[in-house]
């Protein structure tokens, strides 16, 4: 546990260090500010105290931001080779990988308390519901963790970032929209797997207010599947 | 701590890095690799760094397996890879100290141990500096730095003295030789002297193969086998001294060295001494022996009798 806190800590500071983080946080909370509350509007017309359109918009932020923030994590590692440093401290493979998932999602959970204001402003203006509200920033951290899981991987496979996030963006958008769209014209069997593996499906639902076990399993067996692919991409170094 | 490398094989394809090679270095020794480059040096090193897996064979450090206790042996092993690989937009001080924690140093001892090291490191005066601002030397340093912060017993250095500056070089074949005496060490280098210079044994490997293993002494009487004199002979003919040196029954080869100043070269026979015959010629003959030393082959000659295929 120590140890994945030191490397979390070490990548914060990196993220920090080099302005990733802040051009992040400000890209972040400038596009969902200014869809949310600017340009679409829904917000003020939907004659609800709701956080929905925010949610809705930072579903697309985030898929698009993640993949910049999880790109380096191991592929600048495999380039200039510090990995070897790494793996060679008295650290293990899984202490590695989610020390580092763990670094990207604190970034995450940084933006995502950067927009508590918007909640107490639309708080102000109406009855809100705080479940609702609960749920689905509980929506947007279990979403951010599968993306930055996949995007953990992608970064592993290679040594260039852009190709990590390339890899992840069309990864992702499998998830994000081509399986939802794809359920829409089977029926059976395959139409509600398709749709089941659609994220929009569980996150849709979630930023509803519904908390559901399957929607927490969907999110919490890709996370884990992402870190456990990584991680055999590092044991795999050892037998090159 | 001890290690032992047993019949260790890495593959990279068909083919192979390292074949079949077994030895071991003792606690307080420095052993030094040299070769030429792909030799297997770097593969062997990384296979004790648990960083390779071998394809075949076992390797202990101290009491610990490599492959089964990976973390302990991880936990006592100092290791300076080749290239020297840093997280260069980091601050040499905040560098070391996450090195210093991820080591397991207790909380209280970060900074001290940070202090300590870079001192001993003659890196003070940069602590500040990210390491992407330093030059290759100071790169250098914070790698051994980071080596050494843990005071581990045992040193694995991938060629630790490139890119350094003379002085800088001598510094750290002291610093090596200082820690050396408790720890064991391993370094390698493509540089005779320096492998010459700071290590108690020397083991050559071409072709994935231990060809040599011995001290420096060791190595240059084995590629000797025949005595080899410089001998200078005045008062006499310089024709008729090279004859009768041929002559001799002991002398295999007779080449002169400098004409005006009768300066020959003698290699005798295999296993024989030529000496006491050189000297009766002169004192037979009634001439001046004025130089008789041997020559030393040169470690640089080894290496190459070794490792040119």
């Amino acid at each position: 546990m120590k140890q994945i806190w030191i490397i979390t800590k070490r990548e914060l500071q990196a993220y920090f260090d080099s302005l990733m983080a802040y051009i992040l946080l400000i890209l972040f909370l400038g596009f969902s500010g200014f869809f949310t509350w600017i340009y679409g509007s829904d917000i003020f017309f939907i004659k609800q105290a709701s956080l929905q359109a925010f949610f809705s918009i930072a579903y697309w932020t985030l898929f698009f931001f993640i993949p910049s923030l999880t790109m380096r994590l191991l592929s600048e590692e495999n380039k200039t080779g510090t990995i070897e440093l790494l793996l060679t401290k008295p650290v293990t493979n899984w202490q590695v990988i989610m020390g580092k998932f763990l670094s990207a999602l604190a970034l995450i959970v940084i933006a995502l308390l950067l927009t508590l204001p918007y909640y107490f402003t639309v708080a102000s203006l109406g009855n809100i519901d705080n479940g609702q509200v609960f749920s689905g920033y509980l929506a947007l951290i279990l979403f951010s963790s599968m993306y930055i899981s996949i995007g953990l991987y992608t970064s592993s496979v290679t040594n260039n970032q852009i190709v990590s996030y390339l890899l992840t963006l069309s990864i992702g958008i499998f998830f994000q929209i081509i399986f939802g769209m794809l359920s829409r014209g089977v029926s059976g069997l395959i139409g509600h797997i398709l749709n089941y593996l659609s994220v929009y499906t569980h996150f849709e639902s979630m930023t509803r207010g519904v908390i559901d076990s399957r929607d927490i399993i969907y999110f919490l067996s890709f996370i884990f599947l992402g870190l456990v692919l990584s991680e055999t991409m590092l044991i795999k170094k050892r037998y090159t | 701590m001890d290690i032992v490398v047993e019949k260790l094989t890495k593959r990279y394809g068909s083919q192979k890095a390292v074949d079949n090679i077994s030895f071991r270095v003792k606690t307080g020794e420095v052993l030094g690799f040299l070769g030429p480059n792909g030799a297997g040096k770097t593969t062997t090193m990384k296979a004790i760094t648990t960083f390779l897996a071998p394809d075949e064979g076992k390797i202990t450090v101290g009491n610990y397996s490599v492959d089964e206790d990976a973390d302990e042996v991880k936990k006592h092993i100092g290791y300076l890879p080749e290239d020297n690989p840093l997280y260069e937009e980091m601050p040499i001080i905040d560098y070391l100290k996450f090195v210093a924690q991820i080591e397991g140093i207790e909380k209280g001892k970060v900074e001290e141990k940070v202090r300590e090291i870079i001192e001993t490191c003659g890196i003070e005066a940069e602590k500040y500096k990210k390491i992407i601002e330093l030059s290759k030397g100071y790169k250098q340093r914070v790698g051994l730095a980071q080596a050494l912060i843990h005071n581990p017993e045992v040193l694995i250095l991938d060629e630790p003295t490139t890119g350094l500056d003379p002085n800088q070089i001598i510094e750290i074949r002291e610093l090596i030789k200082k820690i050396g005496k408790e720890k064991t060490v391993i370094l390698s280098s493509h540089i005779l002297a320096e492998v010459e210079a700071t290590c108690d044994r020397i083991m050559i490997i071409n072709n994935g193969k231990i060809v040599a293993d011995g001290t420096a002494s060791e190595l240059r009487k084995k590629a000797q086998g025949k005595e080899i004199l410089k001998v200078t002979i005045e008062d006499g003919n310089i024709n008729t001294i090279y004859t009768s040196l041929q002559n001799l029954e002991e002398t295999e080869l007779v080449d002169i060295l400098d004409k005006s100043g009768n300066i020959f070269e003698v290699q005798s026979k295999v296993e024989k001494s030529s000496r006491r015959a050189i000297f009766k010629l002169c004192v037979d003959n009634q001439w001046m022996l004025t130089q008789m030393s041997f020559i030393e082959a040169k470690l640089e000659d080894v290496f190459r009798e070794l490792t040119m295929n």
